[in-house]
């Protein structure tokens, strides 16, 4: 069972808010999916995870949440992101970056490039 | 900001009591039904669809929890739970909450009382900004064996050049006859320089202080009052100033009122209660001349900023060897003359610091017992509810969880004791003050503040995590098997508490047998000292004070030789005597009262004797004391040899005096000092006769009785502060006015004050030991009271945990006993243990207060034991009432129980 990674701390709310932040206001179940489908089905969620760190980021002022209607015309809870979250986002993406960045020169360094 | 903002948003869910499940089972229902359907186009069955829906979503019981962690702080969330809990486990048992909340209500409350009393005096000892700035400068003469002998004024103006000192200020505590209003009356004053307010960087309420840059000689005509005399003496008339009022003889102009909280930094209490200040250069009349070695005035100073006093104190030292090198006449080598600073803070406590230590001390112990006994309470409770706790345990609770609710538990317990001893100290306060001796600096000042409260808050939270938290450990360390099973018999978790309550009590017994030790020396001390040979008889003897005026023009005073005021003092005895119930009457002046001195009224002479150059030796300073011929006989001092003053004995008779047993001891060893001629000032060419010797009396000192004194003729040298001494049949409430009327009757403008008998002044030098020896008594019963509490309690404990053992004892056939005696045996190898560490303690803790202690040594054999037998019977007594229950057990009943 080790084919299909979980999702690695901290790294979820990021995948949220970029969700939110690409396709406009979604509703709990949707982001879940998007979530999995963008990752091409590898990331598997343990989908009721997210409605904790939905909260979280609430508290946070990085998403708001309200009551509306779905596509097929049932009652469900959006959440959109907001300006602040916005923000987070970019940092949050920045910093990743720039993270990933030094790891791949980690994996691609060789002995005799090094002085 | 991200995390305040989460923060306050779930403290205020947590506080509004707003609650999420309902949204979240909601969105959990939407999420599911999504999932299904997307599962049932995916083509499973409409059941499998539902199915693999919720085991993706995952439990949700555990996402419940999350969310619900995330609403609202669990944390808080569980305290308040805790607490809630507790106040119902402490109603469901008020005997056990009412015992525990009244220990460490005695104990918070006593130590808060402490406390009290040291936030006034210690930590917050003076009134004036950057308090740790001011020092009082004392001279020391260490080769001649004197001690703070104040300083003169060529030293001051080098102190104020040195650059060590913002400023420095000299003053010099005197009494003042305030005449022109009904009555004369006399008032505390002090002459000052004119930088005095300026140093201790207070300002006038009403008008100004005195400018410090002036520099005029003499006595400056200004005075500044304290809002006290203002009060009393002028109606707080709020044109007082360019007023003028008559101080003995002098007009002086009112230029300021200090402010209502304004006290002056006086070493006695009388001198804190000055009420008025007049500025002076401290060169010219009416002042002597300023000489080096002329050192009358008090000085005091304050630092330059950021200079520590060590710093200060380096730059002195240099000063002062360059001094000595510049002046080698005024500063012989045999004096070892030397300056020293001492925070204005310690000088003003002084004495009674010691005191109040050990009182701290002592009430520190009785809060340990305190919570010490409520710590055992808690462990004796969780024996009996052992069931209970293991039931959580088995049902999943954290060991980590259980402890936190224990802890909340004794938190709640040791704060609600903290509040009721404030409030029991709120409600007796009044009454504990009027314990607390006058003589004690900074009296009125003594309150319950916030300082006070918090520290009473901070110590229950204290004890209650300390005391709280070892307990908790032991009890949540439940073995849950045997505990279900049985009960907790015989279980390791059980023994270990078992032990853990024995080293409680032993400890208990030990902190209480060290406070009982104390409180016995304090008392044998104090006793001795009550029953101590006076070598005077205060009985029926009283003292009645005046004060002749001192007027600055020479010329203006009529009281300026021996033979003017001799008239005066001679018709005045004459007409005491002639008062009702009078037989005897005397007069002298302030150093010789009797035990009543402040440090102001020792008067210390240079005593140079004939024959012992001047030059080759410095003086010794010898207490002098002036009085009439009949103050011996009044005050039963007993002649050893030579003669006493006759009326023949006048200013132009060759001067004579009368020393003590000790005088001669000390300065004429071997030898009759009887004829020998001595010089009592340095600048005075005339020599005075030794004419007798009389018996050492305590007259100085209690803890005392060789100090050397000389007695001078008042006819032959005159004085002016005056005590006029009687004895008889008095009766004190009228014997001030009618001594009033006769001294009026002589000279309308004296004053008549503070009329006390001899036996009030005794128990006033007394005050402050009475006061601690009182105070650590009561905390020393206080002490033993609650450790025989605690071992009875876990004697009861133990003869409960081995019930079951007894029973079949006695179903064997044991003697009731031989019980008996096996329970007995418990108490006292508690006791023992505890008497033999308390021993180790108490004597360690009685070296450490030999300083307070008189006539008994430190590790006096008697009070030792009688404390260690008291204590250990105590702890038999205690044990006796579990015992008679032990040995009354039915074997039957108990093994049918079980």
């Amino acid at each position: 069972m080790k084919d299909k990674p979980d999702v690695l701390q901290g790294t979820l709310a990021l995948m949220v808010l970029k969700t939110l932040d690409v396709l406009g206001p979604q509703h709990g179940y949707g982001i879940a999916r998007r979530i999995e489908q963008i990752s091409g089905d590898i990331l598997v969620l343990n989908q009721g995870t997210l409605y904790p760190l939905l909260l979280k980021l609430e508290h946070e002022g990085s998403i708001a949440s309200q009551w509306g209607a779905s596509d097929n015309n049932r009652r469900a809870r959006f959440y959109r992101i907001t300006a602040p979250g916005r923000k987070q986002l970019e940092t949050e993406t920045s910093d990743w970056e720039r993270t990933a960045q030094i790891i791949e020169r980690f994996f691609n360094v060789k002995a005799e490039e090094l002085p | 900001m991200k995390f305040l903002r989460r923060f306050f948003i779930r403290l205020s869910n947590l506080a509004a009591g707003r609650r999420a499940d309902q949204r979240l089972r909601e969105e959990l229902a939407e999420h599911l039904a999504f999932q299904t359907e997307e599962n049932l186009r995916a083509g499973m069955s409409p059941a499998e669809a539902r199915r693999q829906a919720v085991l993706k979503l995952g439990g949700a019981e555990a996402i419940r929890e999350d969310h619900h962690a995330e609403q609202s702080l669990p944390f808080i969330e569980n305290l308040l739970f805790d607490l809630k809990y507790t106040a119902r486990m402490l109603r469901r048992s008020p005997g056990f909450a009412f015992v525990a909340i009244a220990t460490m209500a005695l104990g918070i409350g006593a130590t808060t009382a402490i406390y009290s009393v040291i936030d006034a005096t210690l930590l917050h000892p003076l009134p004036y900004p950057n308090p740790s700035e001011l020092v009082r400068i004392e001279d020391d003469l260490p080769g001649v064996g004197a001690q703070n002998v104040n300083v003169s004024v060529p030293e001051w103006k080098d102190l104020e050049n040195s650059g060590i000192f913002q400023n420095v200020a000299l003053d010099y505590f005197n009494s003042g006859n305030l005449t022109g209003s009904e009555q004369p009356t006399r008032i505390a004053l002090k002459g000052v320089t004119p930088n005095y307010f300026a140093m201790l960087g207070v300002g006038a309420q009403l008008g100004r202080t005195f400018d410090p840059g002036d520099n005029t000689p003499g006595v400056i005509l200004e005075v500044v009052i304290s809002d006290g005399l203002w009060k009393r003496a002028f109606g707080a008339d709020p044109r007082i100033l360019g007023k003028t009022v008559r101080l003995d003889n002098d007009v002086y102009q009112v230029v300021g009122v200090m402010p209502p909280g304004f006290r002056d930094p006086g070493q006695t209490s009388e001198e804190r209660n000055t009420e008025l200040w007049y500025p002076g250069g401290f060169t010219a009349v009416p002042f002597p001349p300023p000489l080096r070695n002329s050192r009358f005035w008090t000085a005091s100073a304050r630092l330059k900023p950021g200079l520590s006093m060590a710093a200060a104190q380096a730059h002195l030292d240099a000063l002062v060897d360059a001094l000595k090198k510049q002046y080698p006449a005024d500063y012989p080598a045999q004096e070892a003359w030397t300056v020293r600073l001492v925070p204005l803070s310690e000088s003003v406590v002084g004495s009674v610091r010691q005191s109040l230590i050990l009182l701290f001390g002592a009430v520190g112990f009785v809060l340990l017992i305190s919570c010490v006994n409520v710590a055992n309470l808690l462990l004796a409770r969780a024996s009996a509810r052992g069931h209970e706790i293991a039931v959580r345990q088995a049902l999943g609770a954290q060991r980590t969880r259980l402890i936190r609710q224990f802890l909340a538990e004794s938190l709640l317990l040791f704060l609600l004791g903290g509040l009721a001893g404030i409030a029991i100290l709120f409600s007796v306060g009044k009454f504990l003050l009027r314990l607390v001796p006058e003589s004690l600096p900074h009296m009125n000042d003594i309150s319950v503040n916030w300082g006070v409260l918090a520290f009473a808050l901070a110590v229950s939270v204290a004890a209650g995590t300390v005391f709280g938290l070892a307990p908790a450990c032991l009890i949540s360390r439940y073995d849950v098997n045997g505990t279900l099973r049985q009960e907790g018999r015989g279980s390791s978790g059980t023994r270990e508490r078992s032990r853990a309550r024995q080293i409680l009590v032993v400890s208990e017994l030990a902190l209480s047998l060290v406070l009982m030790v104390a409180a016995g020396l304090l008392l044998r001390s104090f006793w001795d000292l009550f029953k101590v040979p006076l070598g005077f008889n205060p009985s029926r003897a009283m003292t009645i004070e005046t004060w002749l005026p001192y007027p600055n023009d020479p010329k203006t005073d009529i009281y300026s030789t021996a033979t003017q005021e001799a008239v005066m003092l001679r018709e005045v005895l004459r007409r005491n005597r002639t008062l009702p119930g009078v037989e005897e009457t005397a007069v002298g002046d302030r150093a010789a009262l009797p035990l009543g001195h402040r440090k102001d009224d020792r008067n210390l002479s240079p005593l140079i004797r004939e024959g012992q150059g001047v030059q080759s030796s410095q003086p010794p300073l010898i207490d002098t004391s002036i009085v009439s011929p009949e103050y011996f006989h009044l005050l039963g001092m007993t002649l050893l040899r030579g003669r006493l003053f006759v009326d023949q004995d006048l200013q132009d008779t060759p001067s004579i005096a009368v020393i003590n047993q000790a005088a001669a001891r000390t300065y004429w060893p071997n030898q009759d000092p009887v004829g020998k001629r001595v010089r009592l000032r340095a600048e005075k060419p005339d020599w005075t006769t030794i004419v007798g010797v009389i018996a050492d009396a305590r007259t100085e000192s209690l803890a005392d009785a060789s100090i050397p004194q000389v007695y001078l003729d008042i006819y032959q040298r005159p004085a002016r502060d005056l005590a006029f001494f009687l004895r008889g049949q008095l009766d004190p409430s009228a014997i001030s006015e009618q001594v009033r009327e006769q001294l009026q009757a002589v000279d309308a403008e004296l004053p008549v004050f503070r009329a006390e008998t001899l036996n009030e002044v005794l128990s006033t030098s007394l005050s402050v030991r009475r006061f601690s020896m009182e105070m650590v008594a009561l905390f020393a019963a206080a002490a033993l009271l609650l450790a025989g509490l605690g071992i009875y309690g876990t004697i009861s404990y133990l003869v409960n945990e081995q019930r079951r053992e007894i029973a079949i004892r006695l179903a064997l056939g044991a003697q009731r006993g031989t019980i008996l005696k096996m329970v007995l045996r418990q108490g006292l190898t508690l006791a023992a243990a505890g008497a033999g560490v308390g021993l180790v303690g108490a004597l360690i803790v009685s070296h450490l207060m030999a300083g307070l202690l008189f006539g008994v040594s430190s590790n006096d054999l008697p009070t030792f034991a009688g404390v260690t037998v008291v204590l250990t019977a105590v702890a038999l007594a205690a044990s006796c009432i579990p015992a008679l229950t032990a040995m009354r057990l039915d074997p039957i009943t108990t093994l049918h129980s079980e």
